[in-house]
């Protein structure tokens, strides 16, 4: 029996010549990361476990970005500790205040994970990498202590479902309105310890930055990854990029999948999900009648480079509506700096929306755009639970960064103009 | 090794948002964050709670976020176990590496009601609603994973 592509990756890194779905594994690990929330907690099972020292000071990642610039005092003191132990065990990719970015769009950006990787993270949205052709999945600080000492971790190797995308986009729609219909479909357990594993003619019509939204968003149908295989697109991204040397793998023709969906692309439409689960999506159409206080398009989904660039192409020259709360928050300070090249920084600001540093802020209900009770927010984030962004009882609305922003300009939620 | 205590039922979905807000996780004090147990879906659970006490859930448990905070606070707040008929699985994860039991069982977590006495018994599976006296059997863990809930958690295991 055939290997699916994460099957393949998992073998290699295992040692074995083959593996199946529901084998249990110790896997070699190429990247262990972790943020300011979840590595303090790391540090403390490293320590209280009796660890000296890190197995490669190469292969581990510490990236303030969920409340930095420091929120308050009690996260400063976090950052501190990550900051301490990064200088005591001589970590090389640690990420501060003016380097840092939110994780999962700075990893790739600065060739730090690269395709046939194995990596975990002490963040759920780990499996963003999927995009590069690599494995990668989201674990608790327990996992990411052990992977900092050990180099290796446990796995279940992961059934799949494979999604054969047809076709290509119309031009209003991006990666998020791709994985909130898949989610909408299969549901938030849809792909529960499964792979999502994206194939078909349809790939190569998708960006870097589509595929890497995508796959950031499994977690959110319970998936242990998602994957796309390795093309030009990817070639051409990873080239000059990375440290280490790609590796490409590739499903057998045989390999076994739990089941086949087919995606039209052409067949998407502007979708947004609402309260309060991801998968109670609806065509963006529908949803005129719903009032916004807030707009936030940023996050580790949807604070790249081409999702300021559709925010850009919709706010420019325009106003955001009276009563709106705009907020962008560019992910990285490599995109930060290309949109004040590139002008959208001040064209947002003509809008009347806010431009922040890059944090994952309000996205988690941490700070920079809390909301109050009763208040809306329509937001390129990637959860919408009671009480992600503040209030218990405030609501988010998921949505690309092409319908957020067409939504800041009524005040109400609104589909992107087709053409 | 086993619980006996009352229940607390909660539906399917329940994600680490509401176990414990992101607005708290400012500190990984498990005592202080532990206040805050559950406080987005049911702001009575922490004053209720008692040691050994059972929570029971539907589909999904514990979705959302990597936080290991999640089931470390229902640890630390008393919490004895968790039943549900499915776990999200970096939650499942992180149960097992911090020495928080858990057990999936469709049937007992659908006919348990809240607040029945229920006791759990870890070695074998079987879980007993004493107020209704119907006994169920969890699956149980593999035996590589047992192995970890044996030596205490993760990091010990690994230290053996």
């Amino acid at each position: 029996m055939g290997m699916t592509m994460t099957q393949k990756i998992l073998a290699a890194h295992a040692g074995l010549e083959s593996v199946k779905a529901g084998q249990l594994i110790s896997a070699k690990l190429d990247l262990v990361l972790g943020n300011d929330i979840t590595t303090p907690v790391a540090v403390n099972e490293f320590n209280k476990a009796g660890f000296d020292c890190v197995f490669d000071k190469d292969r581990i990642a510490i990236v303030l970005d969920h409340f930095v610039p420091n929120k308050d005092i009690k996260a400063a003191e976090q950052s501190k500790q990550c900051r301490e132990f990064a200088c005591a065990h001589c970590v090389s990719h640690f990420y501060d205040v003016g380097k840092m970015g939110i994780e999962h769009a700075l990893l790739p950006e600065q060739g730090v994970v690269t395709a046939g990787d194995c990596i975990i993270g002490a963040d759920s949205h780990t499996c963003t990498y999927g995009a590069v052709g690599a494995f990668s999945t989201g674990v608790g600080s327990t996992d990411m202590a052990a992977g900092m000492a050990t180099g290796t971790a446990w796995f279940k190797v992961p059934a799949a479902i494979r999604f054969e995308l047809k076709n290509s986009l119309p031009k209003c729609c991006s990666g998020k309105d791709v994985i909130l219909t898949i989610i909408g479909m299969i549901g938030v357990d849809g792909a529960l310890y499964k792979s999502m594993e994206f194939t078909g003619d349809g790939v190569k019509s998708l960006s870097m930055d589509d595929r890497l939204c995508i796959c950031n968003m499994a977690i959110e149908a319970g998936a242990k990854n998602g994957i796309f295989p390795v093309d030009d697109v990817t070639r051409a991204y990873l080239s000059g990029r990375t440290e280490r040397e790609p590796v490409e793998f590739k499903a057998d023709p045989d390999a076994e999948y739990e089941k086949v969906v087919e995606i039209d692309l052409s067949k998407i439409v502007p979708t947004v999900s609402c309260p309060h689960l991801p998968e109670n999506t609806k065509p963006a159409s529908e949803l005129s009648d719903i009032k916004i206080d807030q707009v936030v398009i940023g996050s580790c989904t949807n604070g790249r480079i081409e999702d300021m660039e559709a925010s850009y192409k919709i706010l420019n020259g325009k106003k955001v509506a009276d009563g709106v709360r705009c907020i962008i928050i560019p992910a990285t300070m490599a995109i930060y700096k290309e949109c004040i090249e590139r002008g959208y920084i001040t064209a947002f600001i003509d809008a009347g929306a806010v431009v922040s540093t890059p944090t994952c802020g309000p996205c988690l209900g941490g700070y920079m755009g809390i909301l109050a009770e009763g208040e809306r927010c329509i937001a390129t984030t990637n959860r919408n639970f009671v009480g992600r962004m503040g209030h218990v009882k405030s609501e988010v609305y998921l949505a690309s960064p092409a319908t957020a922003a067409s939504s800041a300009l009524t005040g109400y939620i609104t589909a992107p103009k087709e053409d | 090794m086993n619980t006996q205590g009352k229940v607390f039922k909660y539906p399917d979905n329940v994600d680490t948002d509401v176990i414990i807000p992101a607005r708290y996780l400012n500190t990984s004090d498990a005592q202080e964050l532990s206040k805050h147990c559950m406080e987005d879906i049911d702001s009575e659970y922490v004053k209720k709670v008692s040691k050994g006490d059972v929570m029971v859930a539907g589909w999904n448990f514990g979705c959302g976020s990597s936080r290991e905070h999640a089931p470390l606070v229902i640890k630390t707040c008393g919490t004895g176990c968790v039943i549900a008929k499915s776990f999200a699985r970096i939650f499942y994860r992180n149960a097992i590496n911090i020495g928080l039991p858990i057990l999936e069982c469709e049937t007992a977590a659908e006919e348990i009601n809240a607040g029945d006495e229920v006791s759990v018994d870890f070695d074998t599976g079987i879980i007993s609603d004493l107020t209704t006296g119907k006994t169920y059997k969890a699956e149980p863990f593999p035996e590589f994973i047992q192995n970890i809930i044996k030596a205490g958690g993760l990091l010990k295991s690994l230290k053996k």
